[in-house]
């Protein structure tokens, strides 16, 4: 090839970054941007979802990908650190033109993200933000997880039910949204099913010394200890609760679910119980598909719940783009919303008049340094 | 009652923490009169040079976790004397505030290398010394809690020693009434300050070993909130002064640790605060400093 003379070329580069920048309709790809916390306190989550979304994309471009075109997954990592969620929505608003987005685990990192994607009208399907208010946000924001209320209600239900538990001690982290709303029910839930709450303590996020709040529950005689924050706090919680001398049941929600808790929190976890979306014990066919091509993908790891979360988050994003026929982000919001039974891994999501996911909970426990199944609880 | 008295246990061993965290930036202080930020950073390596020993040595035993704590300090040491000549000597002279946004520099130069070499992601910690629960009556304290608290009492004696006993410890003292009175009489002031990084430094070690089988979660942020939480201690106590820091830590943890257990526990770091405030207010130099108007 013959050297083109130097303002051709010049020429040539700037017209390669105007084609760049120009809306995403030109493009040969779809682009869908996923944010999360892929390191820090949080990383857990975030990770895990991400393998789960990759998955997805992987698997969509390997049969032709969606209307026609590859789908390109951009993702962004938010550290763990508040404000960074809402840096992160602005980029892939003004700079990479999304279509749509997908993520944000922790609540209050999707509380942050979402009126930026609102303000901007492009549909963000959280993956495990269980906050009631998230998508209350904006009609472009949706998720594929049930909601605290929910999970607040199953825990209650099952405290009551099947550890006929009559007194109960609550563990609060102030400054987590997610945390806030799941005790708020379960206090509720718990009182109006006949128990009593003896001890409501709080901490901060980051806390690590839970003495104190635990001293202060032991002496007031709780049959069990509901912990509603991270999965960090909750075996930091475990072990000094162990320490001080409590023998009755410890659980969680879903943000108790990684493996950290059994590194961190060893033996003293054993026995404790939390409620998830979904287990890879299950024997649905949806279901054993997915952690079968999961562990071929991801070198024999068994996916959490949240990695099935983020998987069928990126599903439900494909089928909505394919009954819209378009990327036009007001039809492609319409078609999430008319989401109605979409076989997921994580159980049947029909996506309901609050841009929410009905589907049942199930609760797992800690035995022999693995995760088991207990029950399973329908809405 | 019996809960009052756990409280107290509680408060005093996480105390401990702080007063150990805190003797090194009032050693510091005290000898140069500048505030070394990046202190709980080092306190973060320390942590993790604990780790990576412990993956090296037999876990539960007292000779492989004694060796953890040492080596951490050993190396810690050797990083604080190094920070100090290349980040702080270059410096001397210098207006207090350059030093001071060094030191913040410092900081978060040793948080994001932390991060690149160490993983952002929390990590276990493993349980080095033995462990065991002890019961009296209805109060429990762990081997972990007990040894934080011997272990800074211990330190607390041996740095008093250094400091009013021996040689260096003299120098340090003479360097800290009058850097250029000192070298006038022959002290090599150079050594005398590295000597004051290096053994500050050790006792963040110490600090972050200590907290991290305390609280067996790490990452490279976990100097920030300690460190903090020391250096409010530190004022607390009468910032240069060595027993002023350790009653500073030992007061934060326990009014943090009752506040926590009670039913403003929302509120902990704005009464921890609100209690330094008060302090201040009717001794402007902490509960032991003294006070001394400084010549412009």
């Amino acid at each position: 090839m013959l050297p083109c003379p130097l303002p051709v070329r010049l020429a040539a580069i700037i017209c390669a970054g105007l084609v760049a920048i120009s809306p995403a309709s030109a493009q040969d790809t779809i682009k869908v941007g996923e944010y999360g916390a892929f390191t820090g306190k949080d990383a857990a989550f975030g990770v895990s979802a991400r393998k789960g979304v990759i998955l997805a994309f992987e698997e969509a471009n390997a049969g032709g990908g969606v209307l026609g075109k590859k789908v390109e997954l951009l993702t962004e990592d938010n550290q763990s650190k508040q404000g960074e969620s809402a840096t992160i929505a602005k980029k892939f608003v003004s700079r990479d033109k999304v279509v749509a987005v997908l993520g944000g685990n922790p609540s209050n990192h999707s509380l942050e993200a979402a009126p930026v994607y609102q303000n901007a009208k492009i549909p963000m399907i959280a993956i495990s933000s269980t906050n009631p208010r998230v998508t209350e946000m904006g009609d472009y924001i949706f998720r594929v997880c049930f909601i605290d209320p929910f999970q607040g209600a199953v825990l209650a239900k099952f405290a009551r039910g099947t550890l006929h538990a009559q007194r109960a001690a609550i563990i609060t982290s102030v400054n987590n949204a997610y945390s806030v709303g799941i005790s708020k029910v379960f206090r509720e839930r718990f009182t109006a099913a006949g128990g009593e709450i003896v001890a409501d303590q709080k901490h901060s996020e980051g806390d690590k010394d839970f003495r104190a709040q635990l001293t202060a529950i032991k002496t007031a005689n709780p049959d069990v200890i509901f912990h509603s924050s991270n999965y960090t706090e909750g075996a930091l919680i475990c072990r000094q609760a162990r320490a001080l001398g409590f023998t009755g049941p410890i659980f969680g929600g879903d943000a108790w679910e990684a493996p950290e808790l059994i590194t961190i929190g060893g033996a003293a976890v054993e026995g404790t119980y939390y409620s998830t979306h979904s287990s890879p014990e299950s024997s649905a066919p949806e279901v054993q598909g997915f952690v079968k091509k999961f562990r071929a993908r991801w070198e024999g790891e068994i996916p959490d719940s949240i990695a099935a979360l983020g998987y069928d988050a990126a599903l439900l994003l494909f089928d909505s783009l394919r009954r819209a026929g378009t990327t036009d982000s007001a039809k492609l919001r319409d078609a999430i919303a008319a989401t109605k039974n979409f076989p997921g891994v994580t159980g049947s999501i029909t996506i309901d008049a609050q841009r929410n996911a009905t589907k049942s909970a199930v609760i797992l426990t800690v035995k022999d340094g693995k995760f088991k199944f207990v029950e399973s609880v329908a809405p | 009652m019996t809960e009052f008295l756990q409280q107290l246990i509680n408060g005093i061993s996480l105390g401990a923490i702080f007063a150990l965290i805190a003797l090194g930036y009032t050693m510091v202080y005290g000898v140069l009169r500048f505030i070394n930020f990046a202190h709980s950073d080092v306190f973060m390596v320390g942590a993790y040079v604990g780790y990576y020993i412990g993956q090296h040595v037999p876990e539960h035993t007292i000779w492989g976790g004694t060796l953890a704590l040492v080596g951490s300090m050993a190396v810690c040491a050797i990083l604080g004397i190094v920070m100090e000549r290349l980040a702080y000597r270059p410096l001397r002279g210098a207006p207090t505030l350059n030093v001071l946004i060094t030191a913040i520099g410092m900081s978060l130069l040793l948080q994001n290398l932390g991060q690149y070499f160490f993983g952002a992601t929390p990590r276990p910690y493993p349980e080095l010394f033995p462990v065991t629960n002890y019961q009296f009556g209805g109060l429990v304290i762990s081997s972990s809690q007990l040894a934080v608290i011997g272990v800074t009492l211990g330190l607390l004696i041996v740095l008093r020693f250094i400091v009013l006993k021996t040689k260096i410890g003299t120098a340090m003292r003479a360097v800290s009434l009058n850097p250029k009175a000192a070298s006038l009489v022959g002290i090599n002031i150079n050594v005398v300050i590295a000597f004051t990084f290096g053994l500050g430094s050790a006792l963040a070690a110490a600090g972050g070993v200590l907290y991290a089988l305390n609280y067996p979660s790490i990452d490279p942020l976990m100097g920030t909130l300690p460190g903090l939480k020391a250096f409010v201690a530190a004022v607390l106590g009468g910032i240069g002064n060595i027993p002023g820091a350790a009653l500073g830590g030992l007061l934060l943890g326990i009014v943090e640790t009752f506040v926590n257990g009670s039913q403003w526990s929302t509120y902990k770091d704005a009464i921890a605060f609100a209690v330094l405030i008060i302090i201040l207010l009717f001794r402007p130099a902490g509960l032991l400093g003294r006070f001394t108007v400084e010549k412009v």
